[in-house]
């Protein structure tokens, strides 16, 4: 396969799983910003920006940080790359530059969202609608990934296709428990409190996990648990676990004729996802969340530049 | 152009309904125009998604915009399309003995069959082609042949195109699109298909390996990329072959060998469809700020470790002006009498060609020699007294920049208009497929109609729409 090809299909599935989190993080701070009876209400919006890893970009351009604010530049504005219109857009552009290598229905289902995009004013949108548009990214995402998973020829199209999405899914899973070591509580001895518990819980909400949460861990909502959820157990498929042992399966599978030039991308999806898979919650939090989360989101970048060069993207 | 009634109207002719339409009047005269107007709609809702869109960098607007489809299609007898057919693959022979012969012998121009002049000085003549073999000595492997029509018996070929003809995918979506549509339609009518065409592409590349290739040839579409106007063609042609579309970008050359960029390292090719103009192609030959081509292969294809389709130089057979000389190709390198006929051409450099073009601006097709889109040409009995004054002066300061052609009457077929059904005029683009094997030409071809009335420009950046053509079985 085109080494360009291959390059076009990771970062189309990239893209549109990346547009999927976004809707995600809005959705999540509009709930948690209705539900909260104190006055700070901006801190939720502030949560979401700062797990799409947008903070730097949108605080050079606002001063204040509003719902509104929040919402186009994650949602409609064009020139933040990672806003859900510019992420269909590449995505879109990708898939156009490796036509030949989509299925029929690939095409379909990326060109059709496309197309539908257009059909949304962003001016237009209130409340209501703007829910509807979140509710539709959603579903446009998941049909791409259902589509592609029944329609792709397992060959090495379907594994770089994968390898961008549960890539893209491990970053956004683990900027996304993050955000809690950011997001500031109205006092200190609000740990552990009601906002601090409702917090823990947008989490799981934006994953849609709260049933999945009842099923492994029965009681009530945990730091610890959320955590081990979201990092540790191979059972949920957002779990970094999860996205790495898909990850390594998808690099052992491409048939690169050059070893040792892809050696060096193997080397750290196994590593990390060995360290995943013989975790454990207590390390983790006695040596520090936000260190463990930073360590894995550095890690996962420079496997990202390794399989470019692997692969001669 | 003439009065509407002096044309020749396909489906009408000039005693009622003529057979091949029987079929498509009694359908037209049954369906409810409401229902055209649906379909019509429900087609262009198709072409949106299949995504067979057509840039033009003239207009501003939406830069991926629809050729108008017509609903209504062009049909030929097969008899009809015999006599066409004949006529295209021996044109299209003498073509490609022109092109040899122009960078081997030169025994036409020896013989004053074609001016030398015409041909040396030519900006479509590469004299880095002379004396370089080609497999099969074929140079226009895919060849589109524009052809016009004036009365049951009469064609024209109205030029001939050599290097990168375009507009093959609307001839197969077309069809596909119709038979979406109207099932019941085709049910009921004996079609010549059109499927197979990227089949027997694919045959004709293959049948051309270059000299040095060992084993399967290796196949690969080269495309400008994204921002061309027929890069949804590339696409569909490639994925239709099933072979690489790659940009220049994906391709290198080491020791005068092409590879293709891949996943598992460097593979090489053997054939290459290039839809990138000659000047792009090598920036170390020809333009050398090109981003598009490919460094050094030019000299794989001296080596003979790449094929090249169509050939570098293929385009010295598709100028306007030596145009002039196909009929004579035809009876110097096939000793026959040509099949179709020319349009009477009037070379401007010769004075007295020139002078009589001045004296009948108003009646005159004047064409730019190296033209093509349908830019810069006028049509006199249809151009203002400005317009008129306007080339009258460029024929004087280059008349070897121009040929006119007397305003033929093009024959109308009924097409779906805002005011109804309504006559438009039409061509036809023939696809001619050239192998190191035989020649293949799929049935039918690509009719462009000009949607305005009266007028007489079919090209799709000139507002031109596209229609389905139907060859008829037995």
């Amino acid at each position: 396969m085109l080494a360009r090809t291959a390059e076009s299909l990771f970062w189309l599935a990239r893209y549109l799983e990346r547009a999927d989190y976004v809707a995600r993080l809005l959705q999540g701070a509009a709930h948690m910003s209705a539900a909260r009876v104190d006055a700070d209400r901006s801190s939720e919006w502030e949560s979401a920006i700062i797990a799409a890893g947008c903070q730097p970009a949108f605080a050079a351009e606002h001063a204040q940080v509003s719902a509104a604010a929040v919402i186009h530049y994650l949602a409609f504005d064009t020139r933040n790359p990672s806003s859900i219109v510019s992420c269909i857009e590449t995505a879109r552009r990708n898939a156009r530059t490796v036509r030949t290598a989509l299925t029929a229905d690939m095409w379909d289902a990326v060109n059709g969202t496309w197309l539908e995009l257009r059909g949304f004013d962003p001016s237009q949108l209130d409340d209501d609608r703007v829910a509807a548009f979140l509710d539709w990214v959603k579903l446009r995402s998941r049909l791409f990934h259902g589509v592609y998973t029944s329609t792709m020829l397992r060959a090495d199209g379907f594994h770089f296709t994968r390898l961008g999405q549960f890539l893209e899914r491990a970053d956004n899973s683990a900027r996304l428990l993050d955000v809690k070591y950011h997001v500031r509580l109205p006092n200190p001895e609000d740990v552990g409190g009601l906002v601090d518990y409702y917090q823990w819980l947008a989490i799981l909400r934006v994953v849609g996990a709260r049933r999945a949460y009842r099923v492994l861990f029965k009681g009530q909502v945990t730091p610890i648990h959320v955590a081990e959820l979201m990092i540790l157990r191979a059972e949920f498929p957002r779990s970094l676990v999860f996205c790495f042992e898909q990850i390594t399966m998808q690099l052992d599978q491409i048939n690169g004729q050059d070893p040792l030039r892809s050696a060096e991308g193997k080397r750290l999806a196994h590593s990390l996802y060995a360290q995943l898979r013989f975790g454990r919650i207590d390390h983790i939090f006695s040596s520090g969340l936000h260190e463990y989360l930073t360590d894995v989101i550095e890690r996962s970048d420079e496997l990202g530049r390794e399989i470019a060069n692997g692969y001669l993207f | 152009m003439l009065e509407k009634a002096a044309c020749f109207d396909e489906m009408l002719g000039d005693d009622g309904t003529r057979a091949p339409y029987a079929l498509v009047d009694a359908w037209l005269k049954s369906l409810p125009r409401d229902q055209l107007e649906l379909k019509r709609r429900e087609a262009e809702g198709l072409f949106r998604r299949i995504g067979i869109t057509f840039a033009v960098y003239t207009e501003g607007g939406d830069p991926e915009r629809l050729i108008p489809f017509d609903l209504i299609p062009r049909v030929l007898a097969q008899a009809e399309w015999q006599r066409l057919k004949l006529g295209l693959e021996q044109r299209v022979k003498a073509l490609n003995a022109f092109i040899h012969d122009v960078y081997h012998g030169r025994e036409i121009l020896r013989a004053g069959r074609v001016p030398e002049r015409l041909v040396l000085h030519n900006s479509q003549f590469r004299p880095e082609m002379a004396g370089f073999d080609l497999p099969g000595h074929i140079y226009s492997h895919i060849a589109g042949i524009d052809m016009v029509r004036t009365g049951p018996d009469q064609y024209y070929v109205l030029e001939d195109n050599c290097r990168t003809p375009s507009g093959v995918s609307y001839m197969v979506e077309n069809r596909e699109v119709m038979l979406r549509l109207f099932p019941d339609l085709f049910r009921r009518a004996a079609v010549a298909p059109v499927a197979h065409y990227p089949d027997e592409l694919l045959e004709t590349l293959r049948s051309v390996p270059p000299p040095n290739c060992r084993g399967e040839p290796t196949v690969v579409l080269l495309t400008p990329g994204i921002h061309n106007s027929a890069y949804y063609e590339h696409a569909f042609l490639a994925d239709e072959m099933g072979i690489e579309l790659v940009e220049g970008e994906d391709l290198l050359v080491q020791g005068d060998v092409c590879y293709m960029r891949t996943t598992r390292g460097l593979a090489r090719v053997d054939v290459i469809y290039r839809r990138i103009d000659d000047e792009y192609i090598d920036p170390l030959v020809f333009h050398p700020n090109s981003m598009l081509g490919v460094p050094g292969l030019y000299f794989a294809y001296r080596a003979g470790n790449v094929n090249l389709a169509n050939a570098i130089g293929a385009g010295i057979a598709d100028d306007k002006a030596v145009y002039i000389h196909v009929p004579e190709m035809i009876r110097f390198y096939l000793g026959e009498e040509p099949l179709l006929s020319n349009v009477p051409t009037y070379d401007c450099r010769l004075p007295d060609d020139l002078k009589y073009v001045l004296a009948h601006l108003d009646e005159l097709v004047v064409k730019a020699v190296h033209g093509s889109g349908g830019y810069g040409m006028l049509v006199g009995p249809h151009a203002t007294q400005g317009q008129l004054a306007e080339f009258r002066a460029l024929l004087k300061a280059r008349p070897y920049d121009y040929i006119a052609q007397p305003t033929l009457s093009l024959s109308t077929v009924p097409t779906f208009v805002e005011q109804g059904i309504a006559p438009r005029h039409v061509d036809l683009r023939p696809f001619v497929l050239s192998g190191g094997d035989r020649i293949r030409i799929v049935p039918g071809g690509l009719t462009r109609v000009a949607l305005r009335e009266g007028s007489l420009v079919v090209n799709s950046s000139q507002g031109g729409g596209t229609k389905d053509t139907w060859v008829l079985e037995g």
